[in-house]
């Protein structure tokens, strides 16, 4: 099923891959945000073209918020363990496999990497199965 | 400088489309990858459409000898796929499953409101420096072997 809104889907993913673009044309760099986000807070300063685009991340998404958000919802429900837990995995194990949905599945594929896509295809499948499973088999 | 300015434009695009894009909705999201249930695949539409573009423009832009304002290109050099890029995967599928938030639209919500980005960022920046500290004292293990 796809809801009407696809439309919004697919000019929002090309606004992304215009941003790689962008990035790796100009400076060189990839696009992911696992990877930016641990480069920033481990290197700091020495490298601050990181700062800047989590600085143009947030900003982008205040811009949304202010200007866009009336036409479109968002829930705001309150998942504590679920951000725990969820968040913890999420941090060991885009470090451990060097990159998250932007850094392999964004730019790895547009690369045509086979690191990227093999990745790719097992952290697709692990998220629908662990949907499955909490959602169809514990029923939470 | 002009990287940092070329760097904060591209952020803010990549905020902009997350957010337009709706990948910034944990419900959304957590609807797209429940394909046994009452499936969404709108968000089909957001991959699709950013790898559609830079598989087309990644080909023109690494054929140049270096980036526009830059020196080299800052590629990643691993090619073979080892244990740490499935197991990382697997891991990180997981939680992404459970929280329904990837990095970049946790970092992106951040700004949105609500509490759940902000427990989900500060538990991915401890749960990368878990695995630091675990890499760390398997390297020391194999140094000792």
């Amino acid at each position: 099923m796809v809801e009407v809104n696809w439309l919004t889907a697919l000019s929002g993913g090309m606004l992304i891959g215009l941003s790689a673009t962008i990035l790796l044309a100009f400076d060189g760099r990839i696009a992911g945000i696992s990877g930016i986000i641990n480069g920033a807070i481990r290197e700091g300063r020495k490298e601050s073209w990181r700062w800047f685009f989590i600085i143009g991340m947030l900003t982008g998404g205040l811009f949304y918020k202010y200007f866009l958000l009336p036409e479109t919802t968002v829930s705001f429900s309150f998942n504590p363990w679920s951000m725990v837990v969820g968040g913890l995995l999420v941090g060991f194990g885009t470090k451990m496999g060097n990159g998250c949905t932007s850094g392999h599945g964004v730019c790895g594929l547009g690369r045509l990497s086979s690191r990227s896509l093999i990745a790719v295809i097992i952290f697709m499948t692990t998220a629908i199965v662990t949907v499955w499973f909490t959602r169809h088999l514990l029923e939470l | 400088m002009k990287q940092n300015l070329v760097a904060l434009v591209s952020g803010l695009l990549f905020g902009l489309g997350l957010s337009i894009s709706q990948m910034i909705d944990r419900d959304r999201v957590l609807g797209f990858l429940d394909i046994t249930g009452n499936w969404d695949a709108t968000l089909l539409f957001v991959l699709g459409g950013a790898v559609g573009v830079t598989i087309v423009a990644f080909r023109f832009i690494l054929r140049l000898s270096h980036p526009i304002w830059g020196d080299k290109f800052y590629l990643p050099t691993k090619k073979e796929i080892d244990r740490p890029l499935i197991i990382g995967a697997v891991i990180f599928g997981i939680g992404w499953g459970i929280a329904g938030y990837c990095p970049g639209p946790g970092l992106t919500a951040l700004v949105i409101g609500g509490v759940n980005p902000i427990i989900f960022f500060l538990a991915l920046v401890l749960g990368s420096f878990l695995y630091d500290l675990y890499h760390l004292t398997n390297v020391e293990k194999e140094i000792k072997h």
